[in-house]
């Protein structure tokens, strides 16, 4: 069976400014979206608070879950109906950090049992102290940086054989975030400036396969960032581990076409770098539809059975396959022809002056 | 190549052979005796998200325990000073950081810098200059000394925690320190998480102290306080309407004696009212100052305060030896059990504050397993189907691939020790979508060579030859995430990327070596004519 004929020739790199209009277009719109909603919406394991899950034994509607709520003082938490239909399933979110959070999950049940009488069920208490929401936020965002960063390095060294390079690339990141967070920058922040820096050592190091996949990366966690604030969704400690995975998937999917570029450029050395890559996009294209297949149809089959907890966090893989494998034939490869455009023309002008 | 078929398939038959020992613990209950003397016997150590408990963290407020050793410190150097006659006009705790001290008489300075040397090796003595002529000084606390106070409480407070769950009866909890004074503690399978959360959050500082009976209580709610007294409440909830009374006492700061002599506790019920009430036995030393205190005191008031509420206060009527005391209130019986749980294990050295929960019931727990594993089956079934139908017979080698590949990643969970969690269940089902990529891969570049006219045995050489270098670079990338995940990540999202590295590594090897073995059988040994693929 193929899917894709042998010989086909698609012109992806010709379309690229439609790509890209496309890309800077979503980018804009989540950026839009964080700063309409005033930012990433930060679930208790980053914005401190407790959430409780309560299994009832007949459907409620929130308001009389919130009129039961009114006993102990917590009537201005968010109620939301969760998992499946005819489960009666509810999550309550408190929110306030200022209050006590010890004991807020028996508060909510003793609260429950009174209003409802016997057949409730806490089935999840999850209580996270503003301390710890602030630490875990710092792990996380840490967490990204550090991946990205050994990816770049790895990628530089592996493609472009230029370990030193890559290791002066480590040694100076390594500096500026240690410089910077000792003026006690919020680790955000920190982020930021490490990522701009990183693109910016790619670009002057002339890393340009690092630059590329490292620019796609970013591009795919930027766009399920922002169909999470588009479809309300939080943003939990799982939902973090979801994000490093779609960077490792991103990757796989752009080092796989890199490859092939990179062998395809020694093998065809007439040909024009956009013939070249063409040629290696589309090569490689049954594959990439291939395991993009399957890796959706397994994530999908976990989105709709695999239950409530795990659900946005097959969400998240979801969008990021998706705008994976987008991003490793639209975005990371036409950045390889622009920056050979651009250095061509410097070239150029070299020569004229 | 084919000469050395017959060692791969051994190694492979020895690595399915081992991957199955280390998996039989897991999937049945009771294994035969010879087993477990000789075969490994752990099984697949589950999250608590998966089989329900709790998971706390605590953090000790060590800062209080620097406090309490000062205060201590203060008691010591007022009994010096008495004892070498030297008069003080102020002697307090600054803060955390030591103590001030102001001698009445210049003369003393000297020998009560002798005296400070000798006897307080963790201060630092700061004679300051007074206009006044009066010989003050600081004794500044050594940041040594006081990190290993610090380091001490969360010590203490981890083993009196630890005292108190084993007594509390919890199977396999797992309690360990962590940095910036913090505990972690993992319930599994708990039943009464309210309960065994108060039990380990509760200080259960107990002290007696005198009421003071020259000055009324009123008189000092008004502010004005007698020097060395303080006021304390009694906390009363009414059973019926559940209100909250407060009863103001007046007692003597100094505590007379504490919980740390106490070598039991235990529950026992009151004939008269039929009530469970908490009886303590004191050690020696214990009984001595009970004995002496209660003879000095008779017809006075000796109030109990259980962490600075006041739980009773009764009037002293006659001199008790013998070193028992009880404690009473309106107890419920886990209630007056707790108590004593918490009295025989001791005092934490500081307050604890629990900052982080995660419950889960076991139900839910349950509820994730089932739906876990049915999604895997569920999309695993379709790619197997789908890549049979894509690759023909090819795409069965995979999937057989993809078979081991489950097997290595569970085995591997055992053989590790890892924990499986939901996110870890996430991680499989992830895994067994991308773990195909790498045959893909493989099958893509063998097609690419058929269709170049080689034949099925030059074609396979190739087609892995060609596709190693880009599945190695493919996979190292991700695995490099997994890794960085598992350094950074905590609990749940650990066993992920604990799942997801070990699925990386298994489809590496499913998908190179193995796959080869049967292609190397099939066309080589059997020199098959076509391929199908």
């Amino acid at each position: 069976m193929e899917f894709i004929k042998p010989g086909i020739n698609i012109d992806f790199i010709g379309k690229r400014k439609i790509a890209f209009a496309l890309s800077i277009m979503m980018i804009i719109a989540t950026i839009i979206l964080l700063i309409w909603k005033g930012g990433p919406n930060y679930g208790v394991d980053f914005s401190g608070g407790v959430l409780v899950q309560a299994k009832l034994d007949q459907k409620r509607s929130p308001a009389d879950l919130k009129a039961a709520l009114k006993s102990v003082q917590l009537q201005d938490s968010m109620i939301q109906e969760f998992g499946e239909e005819g489960q009666f399933e509810y999550l309550v979110r408190v929110r306030k950090t200022d209050i006590e959070l010890t004991g807020i999950g028996d508060k909510v049940k003793q609260a429950f049992l009174a209003e409802f009488g016997q057949g409730v069920e806490i089935r999840r208490i999850e209580m996270v102290g503003p301390k710890v929401g602030e630490d875990l936020r710092q792990k996380a965002l840490f967490a990204i940086f550090y991946a990205i960063l050994f990816i770049a390095v790895y990628i530089s060294g592996r493609f472009e054989l230029k370990w030193l390079m890559s290791i002066v690339m480590a040694l100076s990141l390594t500096f500026v975030v240690y410089v910077t967070s000792s003026f006690g920058m919020s680790v955000t922040w920190l982020i930021l400036i490490a990522m701009i820096v990183t693109l910016g050592l790619c670009w002057f190091l002339k890393l340009k396969y690092a630059l590329g996949a490292i620019i796609a990366i970013i591009h795919d966690v930027t766009i399920t960032m922002g169909a999470f604030a588009l479809t309300d969704r939080e943003i939990s400690l799982a939902i973090i581990a979801a994000c490093l995975t779609i960077v490792g998937y991103s990757l796989n999917d752009t080092i796989i076409v890199f490859d092939r570029i990179r062998e395809n450029l020694r093998r065809y050395r007439r040909r024009t770098f956009e013939d070249v890559m063409n040629l290696s996009i589309n090569e490689t294209l049954s594959r990439t539809i291939l395991t993009s297949t399957t890796t959706m149809v397994v994530i999908l089959a976990l989105f709709f059975i695999g239950g409530s907890v795990i659900h946005d966090f097959a969400f998240a893989i979801i969008i990021g396959i998706i705008v994976g494998t987008y991003s490793s034939i639209f975005v990371a490869s036409p950045i390889l022809l622009i920056w050979d455009g651009t250095f061509a023309k410097s070239r150029k002008i070299n020569k004229a002056s | 190549m084919v000469k050395s078929l017959g060692w791969r398939i051994a190694i492979i038959l020895f690595t399915i052979v081992a991957a199955f020992i280390y998996l039989t613990p897991s999937l049945t209950d009771d294994l035969p005796a010879w087993w477990s003397s000789i075969l490994p016997e752990d099984k697949i150590h589950l999250g608590l998200d998966l089989q329900g408990g709790m998971h706390l963290v605590l953090e000790v407020d060590s800062l209080k325990a620097v406090e309490g050793h000062l205060e201590r410190v203060v008691e010591e150097i007022k009994r010096d000073l008495r004892k070498n006659k030297i008069r003080y006009m102020e002697l307090k705790r600054l803060g955390t950081d030591g103590i001030a001290l102001t001698l009445m008489r210049m003369d003393d300075k000297d020998t009560f810098s002798d005296l400070a040397e000798a006897n307080y090796p963790d201060f630092e003595i700061r004679p300051l200059d007074d206009e006044q002529k009066r010989s003050a000084f600081h004794l500044i606390f050594l940041p040594k000394a006081k990190t290993h106070i610090m380091k001490m409480a969360v010590d203490q407070a981890l083993e009196t925690i630890r005292n108190r769950i084993d007594e509390f009866g919890v199977s396999e909890p797992d309690i360990r320190p962590q940095e910036n004074n913090r505990i972690l503690i993992q319930l599994p399978g708990i039943k009464e998480p309210g309960r065994a959360m108060a039990l380990i959050g509760r200080t259960a500082l107990l002290e007696f102290k005198l009421v003071d009976e020259e000055h009324s209580v009123d008189e000092a709610l008004k502010g004005n306080i007698p020097p060395g007294d303080e006021i304390l409440y009694q906390v009363t909830t009414d059973s019926k309407t559940g209100r909250q009374s407060k009863i103001p006492y007046l007692l003597k700061k100094r505590t007379v004696l504490t919980g740390e002599y106490i070598t039991d506790a235990k529950v026992q019920i009151d004939n008269q009212f039929n009530e469970p009430y908490v009886s303590l036995v004191f050690d020696s030393r214990g009984a001595k100052l009970f004995t002496e205190i209660t003879g000095q005191n008779i017809k006075k008031r000796l109030a109990i305060v259980l962490d600075k509420k006041v739980n009773s206060a009764p009037v002293i009527q006659d001199k008790i030896s013998g070193g028992r005391a009880q404690i009473t209130g309106n107890y419920t019986m886990n209630e007056a059990r707790d108590l004593a749980i918490v009295l025989r294990a001791g005092a934490l050295p500081a307050p604890v504050k629990i900052i982080e929960e995660r419950t889960v019931g076991p139900s839910l727990g349950k509820d994730s397993i089932e739906k876990g594993f049915k999604s895997m089956l569920i999309g695993g079934a379709i790619v197997i189907i789908f890549m049979a139908l894509y690759y023909g017979l090819s795409g069965v080698i995979a999937d057989l691939a993809l078979f081991l590949n489950v097997l290595f990643i569970m085995a591997g969970l055992a053989f590790f020790g890892a924990t499986l969690t939901l996110p870890g269940i996430a991680g499989m089902i992830l895994t067994i979508g991308m773990s195909v990529d790498a045959n893909v891969l493989i099958f893509e570049r063998i097609r690419e060579e058929l269709r170049l006219g080689k034949t099925p045995r030059a074609s396979i050489e190739g087609g892995y030859g060609k596709a190693l270098v880009t599945i190695l670079d493919a996979n190292i990338t991700t695995l490099i995430a997994a890794l960085v995940l598992f350094q950074f990540g905590t609990g749940p999202v650990k066993g992920f990327a604990v799942t997801l590295s070990i699925g990386i590594i298994a489809s590496l090897v499913t998908a190179i070596f193995m796959t080869r073995i049967v292609f190397d059988y099939l066309y080589d040994k059997r020199r098959l004519k076509k391929i199908s693929i």
